[in-house]
């Protein structure tokens, strides 16, 4: 930080504009972080609530249908978990463990929640982020080309963009499925071991989000193209591919920018309908299996994982538009 | 032409431009393809004079021909008659969800805008964080509270979409608690409820039915997706989603089973959202998602 010479008189502005940018950059820090921890304190009492919701005995529900315990061993159980606590004792206990990062065990199988979902978490993430690159990719192409334009192919895109919008992704998955692995049998059926098994998977998931991504970005473009720069840039002879590209492309960022949240959740929804259509392992084979079980704490576990992903992606795009806009840097 | 072109540079939205232009034949289609849909769900005799339970095993299996449009099934079951009943059970959870998601947010959304600083900020931030979760993660978390059936996705669907409504609602509502008539109202000493059924409600309807109608084609694949995934509907009952399900058992011989059921989600889905984009545009109002 630069500060002003020492001694000097006292100016109108004090601050200069590298401690001015400094600044506010430190309070919007804060302001992120303390956005994060909301939405996970949120999150976390959701979860929280759903746990004590669940009809039923817990005890029972640990113990799984098939066993004798006695009611000694009941009992140690209960005092163990502390369920015969007062519930805000119980809440309080729950924020605690997750501060120290302890996300509790998974009723079914015994093991912490934490090792459950990190053992799980690769091939989710891979699905996710090949579905997030191809889906932005694809977006910005399409958008690029039928930016302001009408006729054919411009038509052609929106019918597409229709149907790919209203496709249910697991239908889709079962449609290519068909296709490619039991017709034509190019394509593995299931699993999730190399570049061939992502592959329809990562179509599948894409899809819509493509749509979504490329009518949003489209529509911007197109505001974009009616401002005086791009008539500029035009003017001074760039063709329109050129002025698409490396002037209205970057406007139209932020609004792209600003979907990544939904972006963040629709992906992780999403995982868990096309890692059952694909039999592939993962977070949301894992959710699948914990939900038809009634396995209360790894949804939990779940549901705050989300709930971080969506957080930090979101906080990290909106630190990202300081980047993209410099308007935005004024605080 | 040049009219339809000057209102839409008014809106400054040229996308919206081109659905005017274009959505017509479209609309019109997707008119006739909803009402044949509702008649499928009200009176699936109309359609098919088989019962969508009835087994035939010696047919079981059969590739789509004259005889069983879309085929048999593993027990011999006509799928295209499944398919026309499970317009009803489908469509019914749908409209119920959002119906459910509607209303609910719309109390929410109004609780909040008129109800005071504290319930705005407690329920708007409770909102947040319910935006949040993936929609399907936390009809997902409401699943596994409830238990599955039928009903109970049919209210997971719903709680999961509330949030959206319910900001919707509130936003409206702000802009609408400023007008002109609604201070006219309350100074010619209107109750406060009056003010508020009479005059603010029917004022915020437009972009809700909007949304709501948008929303229908994403509980629709929502609750067909949670179906899919066995927390729904159960078999024997025709249900799209719990049919692409069972036909997923059997893609590498008969396809059909499963691909017919999806696609008549897809069909209806394309429909409301085709008729959710004449509504934006007939209202001017509503959200690009």
């Amino acid at each position: 930080m630069t500060s002003p010479m020492p001694g000097a008189p006292k100016k109108v502005r004090p601050a200069s504009g590298r401690t001015g940018v400094a600044q506010v950059l430190l309070r919007v820090l804060l302001t992120r972080l303390a956005s994060v921890a909301f939405v996970l304190f949120g999150a976390a009492t959701l979860a929280f609530a759903g746990l004590k919701l669940l009809p039923g005995d817990p005890v029972a529900t640990l113990l799984g249908p098939q066993t004798t315990a006695s009611p000694a061993v009941r009992e140690q159980i209960r005092d163990e978990y502390g369920f015969d606590d007062p519930v805000y004792a119980q809440y309080i206990g729950y924020l605690d463990d997750l501060v120290h990062l302890r996300f509790g065990e998974s009723y079914q199988l015994q093991r912490p929640v934490a090792d459950l979902i990190a053992d799980q978490f690769a091939p989710t993430a891979q699905l996710a982020f090949s579905a997030a690159l191809l889906s932005v990719v694809v977006a910005v192409v399409v958008a690029v080309l039928t930016a302001g334009r009408r006729g054919v192919g411009r038509s052609a895109a929106n019918t597409v963009e229709l149907f790919a919008v209203s496709t249910p992704s697991f239908w889709l998955g079962i449609v290519l499925l068909t296709v490619f692995s039991f017709r034509m049998r190019v394509l593995p059926v299931a699993g999730a071991d190399g570049f061939e098994s992502l592959v329809l998977p990562t179509v599948t998931l894409a899809v819509p989000i493509t749509a979504v991504l490329t009518q949003v970005l489209r529509e911007s473009m197109e505001s974009a193209l009616d401002e005086p720069f791009a008539l500029t840039a035009r003017a001074r002879g760039l063709s329109r591919l050129g002025v698409q590209v490396r002037h209205v492309l970057r406007h139209a960022a932020i609004p792209l920018a600003t979907l990544s949240g939904w972006l963040t959740g629709t992906l992780l929804g999403g995982t868990v309908l096309v890692e059952t259509v694909f039999a592939r392992p993962g977070v949301g084979a894992l959710t699948l299996d914990a939900v038809t079980s009634r396995d209360m704490p790894v949804v939990m576990g779940v549901v705050l994982l989300a709930a971080l992903c969506f957080a930090v992606i979101s906080q990290l795009v909106d630190a990202l538009y300081l980047v993209i806009d410099p308007r935005l840097r004024k605080g | 032409m040049s009219a339809v072109a000057a209102t839409a540079a008014e809106s400054a939205v040229p996308a919206v431009r081109f659905r005017i232009r274009r959505a017509r034949p479209g609309a019109f289609l997707a008119a006739a393809l909803l009402v044949l849909l509702l008649a499928a769900a009200l009176f699936p005799g109309l359609f098919t004079d088989t019962s969508p339970t009835a087994t035939d095993p010696v047919n079981a299996l059969q590739a789509p021909s004259g005889e069983n449009w879309f085929g048999t099934d593993q027990l011999g079951r006509d799928t295209y008659t499944r398919v026309v009943f499970g317009a009803r059970t489908s469509l019914l959870i749908g409209l119920g969800a959002t119906a459910f998601a509607v209303v609910s947010g719309m109390v929410l959304g109004l609780a909040a805008a008129l109800g005071g600083r504290v319930a705005d900020n407690l329920l708007m931030r409770a909102a947040d964080v319910l935006l949040a979760l993936p929609e399907l993660l936390l009809a997902l978390l409401i699943v596994t509270v409830l238990g599955t059936g039928t009903t109970n996705v049919m209210i997971a669907v719903a709680l999961a979409a509330a949030p959206g409504y319910a900001r919707l609602v509130r936003a409206e509502a702000l802009v609408v608690r400023g007008a002109g008539y609604v201070e006219a109202a309350a100074v010619l000493g209107l109750p406060r409820r009056t003010v508020v059924v009479r005059h603010v409600l029917p004022n915020t309807v437009g972009p809700l039915l909007v949304m709501g109608t948008i929303g229908f084609g994403t509980a629709l694949i929502n609750a067909s997706g949670l179906s899919f995934l066995g927390l729904g509907a159960q078999p024997p009952s025709p249900e799209w989603g719990a049919m692409l399900s069972e036909g997923r058992n059997f893609l590498d011989t008969a396809w059909w089973i499963g691909v017919f059921p999806g696609a008549a989600v897809t069909v209806a889905v394309i429909a409301v959202n085709v008729a959710g984009h004449r509504a934006r545009v007939r209202f001017h109002g509503g959200t690009p998602r």
